[in-house]
């Protein structure tokens, strides 16, 4: 599903060109649930930012089904972000403004789906995460773990084959971290593929694959058998 | 909350401006409207000869102390029976006076004139008679009282045959003029008329203030003008010294006057137009600061550079369209509300003001909405969600 091959990532910082992802091959299956985990600066979010296509790499090869993704326009990722790529953010960056139902809708919006299928699609998407009856509140008006759960509501409107999670569970009291968790192995067994970036041993202890990063580079990728 | 506070400000700047613009063009139009419908009622195929020579076409001009010779009652009689093409040519002296009636006096206008001047200027008598022929060639001394010389100076009583002193001579009234009203800021009820044989002796004078001519066909007016031109010259000498004014011509002048005021004006409420059009890209600005982070979560989401740009625009252009429109309602209350209250303002809304404040306004939200929109399509979409 996924094929990164020698992919290298530099910022510039002034006249410095600092290396954040070294020559970093890895394939990713469908269906897979995975933790990618790693210290501070060791290249995680940019590994995430350049898997869902927010970010291009400064070198190497990125096919994603089979498409090769560096050769796309910003037009074109925008739709695969908005087609295969579901977000779950640490900070669940919902818009303050909407209602849970709205915020839900919002990628849909970006495919062109009219106003009532788009309620219709959401709907339901939102009973799956068990808060049919806080549509109409507004993030501010739901406690953390309600706020993730609309996220990931939000994230698979569009039933993408592919979600990737930045710390979920890293603002969440244990037990709502737990509901989110029971929530993405649900789904992964669904299949959806899952990636989540974490710190969390008890994150990764769910997962079937977790990989390490340090210094740009992948040392250590286990699968558990 | 205070986001809504901070869209109305905005679009009061807009709502000035387009206010600004449709009540300065309806003042203008308004008073355009006004001068031509009472010059057009003086009839457009008027033709006014002064004494002495002036360069300029149209307009008015004061008569000229230094005229070389004078236009007289002769001169007007000459033309009326030579030029063919003229209907009238009527004398007119034009003075002040003061009459008065047993105790009672005031200051007024007193023309002097031939028995045609009422029907070149559309007026009518209420009682009695206007000046005729006769009175004209003997210098009879009769006056035509105005509606309003009449009521201020007998009340309702009869006035007929009654006499009057009219600066020391004694004048038999034989006449009342019907309510007329007030034209280009003078008020015709407040005036009287004599026989111009009368008002020459009276005003101690043997020339005319003006002769005035109408033609009956607009297209010979350039033609009539030749024959009095032709006429007068050789009893003047061989000279030119009169002045020839067509009513068309000081149209045209007063018409050129208040289209560039008009334009003026409709250029100072323009540039309001353009600082709300300043006021919107600031706010705007502002707002894509404020939502960095949500443009951040649109992009992740799917929205591609141009939703995000279309998003501002609608915004902007949103802005700015209300406050154009409510700018549109302000501005035409104000036109149809304020000639109620100032009189001497005369408004007239015209449809191609509003169109173009509007347009205006909704190109200005466009134009202005374009840099902060393109600001916020181009933000990098990782940075956008870095941001707090």
């Amino acid at each position: 599903m996924i094929e990164l091959t020698n992919i290298t990532k530099n910022y510039r910082m002034g006249k410095l060109e600092i290396p954040v992802l070294r020559d970093l091959s890895l394939s990713v299956d469908q269906g897979e649930l995975i933790a990618v985990m790693g210290p501070s600066g060791s290249g995680k979010s940019t590994l995430m930012n350049i898997l869902g296509c927010l970010d291009r790499p400064t070198s190497g090869s990125y096919r994603f089904e089979n498409r090769e993704i560096s050769a796309m326009t910003d037009d074109e990722l925008a739709s695969v972000r908005n087609i295969k790529i579901g977000f779950v953010f640490q900070n669940f960056n919902l818009l303050p403004r909407f209602s849970a139902l709205k915020n839900v809708e919002v990628p849909l919006i970006y495919c062109g789906v009219p106003a009532r299928q788009r309620r219709e699609r959401a709907m339901p998407m939102l009973d799956k995460v068990g808060l049919a009856d806080r549509m109409h509140h507004k993030p501010t008006e739901l406690s953390g773990g309600q706020q993730q759960r609309v996220a990931i509501a939000r994230a698979l409107v569009n039933n993408p084959p592919l979600l990737l999670a930045d710390e979920p569970t890293g603002n969440l009291d244990s037990s709502s971290g737990s509901e989110i968790l029971n929530i993405l192995t649900g789904l992964n067994r669904h299949g959806v593929t899952i990636m989540i970036v974490t710190h969390d041993r008890d994150v990764a202890a769910i997962c079937k694959r977790i990989i390490n990063l340090k210094d740009g580079m992948i040392i250590n990728d286990q699968i558990k058998i | 909350m205070s986001n809504k506070v901070r869209s109305g400000l905005t679009m009061l700047g807009v709502i000035i401006g387009v206010m600004a613009v449709i009540l300065l063009v309806a003042i203008g139009d308004g008073a355009q409207q006004y001068i031509s419908e009472q010059l057009a009622g003086l009839g457009t195929n008027l033709i006014m000869v002064i004494p002495g020579k002036t360069s300029a076409s149209g307009g008015f001009h004061p008569p000229s102390a230094g005229t070389v010779r004078k236009l007289t009652y002769d001169d007007s009689l000459a033309l009326k029976r030579r030029a063919w093409l003229l209907t009238d040519a009527i004398p007119i002296v034009f003075g002040t006076g003061k009459i008065k009636y047993q105790n009672m006096s005031r200051d007024m206008g007193v023309i002097g004139t031939s028995p045609e001047y009422l029907h070149l200027r559309s007026l009518f008598v209420e009682k009695g008679s206007f000046i005729s022929q006769g009175d004209v060639d003997s210098k009879a001394k009769i006056v035509v009282l105005g509606a309003k010389v009449k009521e201020e100076l007998f009340g309702s009583g009869n006035v007929l045959g009654k006499v009057v002193t009219l600066s020391d001579a004694r004048y038999r009234v034989v006449g009342l003029m019907h309510k007329k009203g007030t034209s280009l800021g003078m008020d015709i009820d407040d005036n009287v008329y004599i026989p111009v044989t009368s008002a020459q002796e009276l005003f101690d004078t043997d020339q005319l203030f003006q002769v005035m001519a109408s033609v009956p066909r607009a297209e010979d007016v350039d033609q009539a003008i030749a024959q009095i031109k032709e006429i007068l010259i050789r009893r003047h000498a061989h000279k030119e010294d009169f002045t020839i004014q067509t009513q068309g011509a000081m149209l045209e002048t007063m018409n050129t006057i208040l289209n560039v005021l008009t334009a003026v004006l409709t250029g100072i409420a323009s540039i309001s137009l353009l600082v709300g059009g300043i006021g919107i890209m600031n706010i705007m600005l502002v707002s894509v600061r404020e939502r960095t982070r949500e443009i951040g979560i649109r992009k992740a989401l799917g929205a591609r550079n141009r939703d995000i740009m279309a998003q501002f625009m609608i915004e902007a252009v949103t802005l700015s369209g209300a406050g154009g429109f409510i700018g549109i309602v302000v501005g035409v209350g104000l036109a149809l509300i304020i000639p109620l209250f100032v009189e001497i303002l005369h408004t007239r809304i015209s449809a191609w003001a509003i169109i173009l404040a509007f347009t205006f306004s909704a190109t200005v939200g466009v134009f202005f909405g374009v840099y902060p929109a393109r600001k916020a399509a181009l933000q990098d979409p990782i940075q956008a969600l870095r941001s707090e």
